[in-house]
């Protein structure tokens, strides 16, 4: 390896560092003013760059090429507002997962927006008309265009630079960042500032899409490819920040063209392929950084938002009659194989649902209790299920000292991973799960003499007397509604108190001798023991295992479930899985549009009752009570 | 607001889980399919119209042993878990008297393990993972397409005829990539015992970094390179590659690369004289060929991909093999399958009973540019048989039933 050749990776490690600056500056406006975790936001890249497209090839020549780019962002920005007024003003005043929820839902739709407007197949622009060739640079020919790449992130950085520091508007998006409610109280028109930073965003991410058309095909499955991109490179930089974006990106972007220049490299003896990091390269920059530096590299602790939606009301023991009525349910399903022998199925989604259920009850435990939002849940979920199925398969244990190893798996992962991460809040500390969960994956997708690469391992079946459908059923009922008790029990346990305690006030926590770390630490490690349960229930039920369990998309479900139920109430979850499984399996096998319908459901429940189901029941509940003489 | 929210959500719960499906009726014959449709629709697309024109095709024809064939088809969700539900729910709510499908290699293997275990009769259409017919084996299991191990031999003669001493790899780094990767390492040393790998690449699926990946292989200075890219990392490192430079003087074997699917988003991009595998739909003249092609055409309007070739010939063996076994149960459906014949758009494919591997080729050639579009050029078709290892070598690499 030449130094030259090192240089020369420099070099396109810059380009590739614009765009991923471009998408990551909006991200960072949007969550700095209007506190909104955006996940729709990588959809405004993806669709940038098929306006693009479809403007370069309709028009043809150069006006088509960068006039569509301009005319795209701006489409893609006039979007972000409509998108901004019509759904995400209403929900300003919900709770922030909830806003994240409906972002997510806006993803969804956006998706099949894009599949039902240009198809299926990929579309790669055309070169660019002006910058087609390539110069010689080193002994080595570098793209034009990507040259002008190089130029743009820097000039967009300093545009934006002006803007903020210099203009009116810039003021009152600093002002925002800093108290928001103060600005509104000072008579600025919040709504139409709010409009317009997502406008901005919007246009940004739609101008980085669009600046890739000559570099990169539209797909329809780069809005979660580049919103994680993205996540990481604003959470990195500092949320808030637009330089430490743009450091951050040329950070991640170069550490790959470096482990990409490198290639192979022997290690006291063992052969690595260093270019097969680049899978999970951010993810491990992302984790070191927030360790070392909890904001990121340039960012600020995050002030307090004082109009962060109703305070919660505490949780109190449920009464004899819902006890009667839990025990009623309870009985029900029992016998739902007795009522269910002619549609086997029945059982086969039951068992899914009560899968669900204890996953996203583990993942609420932390979110709602201990106000820890955990990003990266699925990797408990995944370590518990793939424990279990390497005892079974590899080591030929039987099935119940198998089941034990999953939730001593998924709680170890848990404890090593929580310690660092309970020590932060808020978004920085559900970017940190998200690392880990990352690194997770990225382990369980590439080990491939251990857990069978991307492939998996097979072969997890359950033994006799739970290897028939009902059999199983009940084992999986059995041992979820045993989960949920512990659950229960340890949230009305003065441990449960204490986590509460911790998340409502840490000072006088604190102050009356909580220790607070360590609280919500074995909290943390808690929720990872019974995710892990949940994934060895998982393993038995599908008899294989593979990585995308512990992906972000399995997360991001174990989120949805939690949300859509209700993070303020324990039978939330219960509710959220079930709904979620059930809805997903249904949805997906009437339209083709499924995913347009699971986000236009999301999207009717956040508007019409943002507390989540249970939230909407419980004020139902307060409503007919009120309504009593 | 509240009230009519819980109305709603009880009315649709209660229609949901407590309606049963349609039985299926006695005079048709049920087949579960299931596939990655929302994930990887630039070959599920046309693979479903060819599934289509072939069901008509038999239905037309009097169905199987005086039955009408009927499919039901499901979106796996990309999602190994939800495809072993989705496989549940075609076996036991929709009566399936056979699943077939998957495009995923994992997923196939996820599916094949249930086959396995609940002693239902599946044809992975798709998946290319050796380990499907091979390693993971099982008696309930049959294959159509060729595998990786199959591709990557068919592009052997050209790499050895090239002359090339020092390779290049670049893979998507997942199983299948690194499986192609392996097999080709292991043939070529086989073949050209003094050749070198210079540098393997191993981006992420779908998450080329283009630029640094081309430059790395460049820096290398290799006279040949190996590719197993495909779909839109395949376009990235083709003008990459072509911007830069890369492909002027070094050979080029590509798997994969001649598949519609793959080859038309290429457009003009379309790199000259790679030896790839692929599908040149428009260029082969056999009486077989034509009167698929014909029949598809009239059909749908489309020219057909390669996904319609394994869709079609998918059904057709499912037909066939019905129609041997004289009835649909499972064990005798197995032993039916072990030794089938099928006539195909590609000519005659016999299911071996070794390994449950179809023998189904590809055609193997030279890209071309031609009118502004990539076209496969002085191609031949190279069947299964010839590229697969003799029965009784992949005999020992499956575990026994």
């Amino acid at each position: 390896m030449s130094l030259e050749a090192l240089l020369f990776q420099g070099l396109n490690g810059l380009a590739q560092a614009s765009t991923l600056f471009m998408v990551a500056a909006g991200l960072s406006l949007v969550f700095g003013v209007t506190r909104i975790v955006n996940l729709a936001h990588g959809s405004f890249m993806m669709l940038g760059l098929y306006a693009a497209w479809t403007l370069a090839t309709s028009l043809g020549g150069a006006l088509g090429f960068w006039g569509g780019i301009v005319v795209a962002a701006l489409g893609v920005g006039l979007l972000g507002a409509v998108l901004e007024v019509a759904i995400l003003r209403r929900l300003y005043r919900a709770p922030e997962l909830f806003q994240l929820l409906s972002t997510f839902a806006i993803l969804l739709v956006l998706n099949d927006l894009a599949l039902f407007l240009w198809g299926p197949e990929d579309l790669l622009g055309p070169r660019a008309p002006g910058l087609s060739g390539a110069v010689t640079i080193l002994d080595r020919r570098f793209p034009s265009y990507d040259l002008f790449l190089i130029a743009a992130g820097p000039l967009v950085l300093l545009a934006l630079h002006l803007v903020v520091t210099r203009s009116r508007f810039g003021r009152l998006i600093r002002a925002a960042t800093e108290d928001r409610e103060m600005v509104g109280a000072l008579g600025v028109n919040q709504a139409l500032l709010f409009t317009a930073v997502f406008a901005l965003a919007a246009a940004l991410a739609g101008l980085g899409g669009a600046l890739q058309l000559p570099r990169q095909p539209a797909t329809l499955t780069l809005d979660l490819e580049v919103i994680a991109d993205a996540f990481v490179v604003t959470v990195v930089g500092g949320m808030g920040s637009l330089p430490g974006a743009f450091l951050a990106a040329i950070l991640i972007a170069e550490i790959k063209a470096l482990c990409i220049a490198i290639g192979q490299v022997s290690v006291f003896g063992v052969a690595l392929n260093l270019s097969k990091f680049t899978l999970v390269a951010e993810f491990v920059v992302m984790a070191v950084v927030l360790i070392v530096r909890p904001y990121g590299l340039l960012g600020r602790p995050p002030v307090h938002v004082r109009e962060g939606g109703e305070p919660e009301a505490p949780l109190r023991p449920a009464g004899t009659p819902a006890r009667i009525a839990a025990v009623a349910v309870l009985a029900c399903l029992a016998a739902l194989p007795l009522a269910a022998t002619g549609s086997p199925y029945t059982l086969v989604l039951a068992t899914d649902i009560l899968i669900a259920v204890l996953f996203a009850a583990s993942l609420h435990f932390i979110m709602g209790p201990a106000g820890l939002h955990s990003f990266g849940h699925a990797a408990y979920f995944g370590l518990g299920a793939y424990a279990t199925a390497i005892a079974v398969t590899r080591l030929g244990l039987p099935m119940g000292p198998a089941m034990l190893i999953a939730p001593t798996a998924g709680g170890a992962g848990a404890a090593l991973f929580g310690w660092f991460s309970v020590r932060l809040s808020g978004v920085y500390l559900a970017m940190l799960t998200l690392a880990f969960a990352q690194i997770v994956w990225s382990i369980l997708y590439q080990w491939e003499g251990l857990t069978g690469g991307s492939n998996g391992i097979f072969g997890a079946w359950p033994a006799a007397p739970f290897d028939s459908r009902a059999g199983f059923y009940l084992l999986a009922l059995g041992v979820t509604v045993a989960g949920l008790l512990a659950l229960r029990t340890a949230l009305f346990s003065p441990f449960g108190y204490a986590m509460r305690a911790g998340r409502d006030s840490p000072l006088r926590a604190e102050a009356i001798g909580i220790g607070v770390f360590r609280v919500h630490w074995l909290a943390f490690i808690l929720a990872g023991v019974f995710a892990g349960l949940a994934g060895a229930l998982f393993a038995f039920a599908k008899g294989s295992v593979s990585p995308e369990i512990a992906s972000i998309a399995e997360s991001v479900d174990g989120l949805a479930m939690v949300l859509l139920g209700g993070v303020h109430s324990l039978l939330g979850p219960i509710v959220g899985a079930s709904v979620f499984t059930w809805l997903s399996d249904t949805v997906s096998r009437t339209t083709d549009y499924w995913r347009a319908a699971l986000g236009g459901i999301i999207l009717l429940i956040v508007l019409v009752q943002p507390g989540g189901i249970m939230g909407g029941v419980g004020a139902l509940g307060r409503h007919l009570r009120r309504a009593r003489p | 607001m509240n009230a009519r929210f819980a109305r709603v959500a009880a009315a649709a719960a209660l229609a949901g889980t407590l309606g049963i499906g349609a039985a299926s009726a006695q005079d048709t014959i049920t087949i579960g399919e299931l596939n990655s449709y929302k994930a990887i629709p630039a070959f599920l697309e046309p693979y479903q119209k060819g599934m289509e024109l072939a069901v008509a095709e038999v239905n037309e024809a009097g169905g199987v042993l005086g039955r009408e064939l009927r499919i039901v088809t499901r979106d796996d969700g990309a999602n190994p878990g939800d495809a072993v539900r989705a496989a549940e729910e075609l076996v036991t709510r929709e009566g399936a008297d056979v699943i077939a499908g998957t495009f995923l290699s994992n997923i196939g293997l996820a599916v094949s393990e249930y086959a396995k275990r609940r002693k239902v009769f599946f044809l992975a259409s798709e998946p290319l993972t050796d380990k499907l017919t091979w390693d993971n084996g099982n008696r309930y299991t049959f294959r159509l397409r060729p595998s990786t191990y199959m591709q990557v031999a068919m592009l052997m003669d050209a790499a050895e005829a090239s002359g090339a001493k020092r390779w290049a790899l670049v893979y998507p780094n997942y199983e299948y990539g690194t499986s192609a990767a392996e097999t080709f390492k292991q043939l070529l040393k086989e073949r050209v015992p003094d050749a070198e790998i210079v540098t393997e690449q191993a981006p992420p699926l779908r998450g080329i970094d283009a630029g640094s990946v081309v430059q790395a292989i460049a820096d290398s200075q290799p006279d040949g390179i190996f590719n197993a890219l495909f779909a839109g990392d395949l376009s990235q490192f083709v003008r990459e590659g072509q911007t830069r430079g890369l492909f002027d003087e070094t050979a080029v074997v590509s798997l994969l690369t001649g598949e519609p699917e793959y080859l038309d988003p290429l457009g003009a991009d379309t790199p000259t004289g790679w030896v790839v595998t692929g599908y040149p739909w428009s260029a082969i003249d056999t009486p077989e060929h034509a009167a698929f092609l014909a029949a598809y055409q009239d059909r749908f309007d489309t020219y057909p991909r390669l996904g319609s070739v394994v869709g079609y010939a998918t059904i057709k063996s499912l037909a066939a093999g019905i129609e041997k076994a004289g009835s649909t149960d499972p064990e005798a459906l197995v032993d039916a399958f072990e030794g089938l014949d099928v006539e195909t758009p590609f000519g005659p494919i016999t299911y071996r009973p070794s390994d449950h591997q179809s023998t189904m080729g590809a055609f193997v050639g030279h890209l071309d540019l031609v009118d502004g579009k990539g076209q496969m050029v002085d191609f031949r078709y190279v069947a299964g048989e010839d590229v697969l290892p003799a029965e009784d070598v992949v005999k020992a690499l499956r575990p026994a039933d």
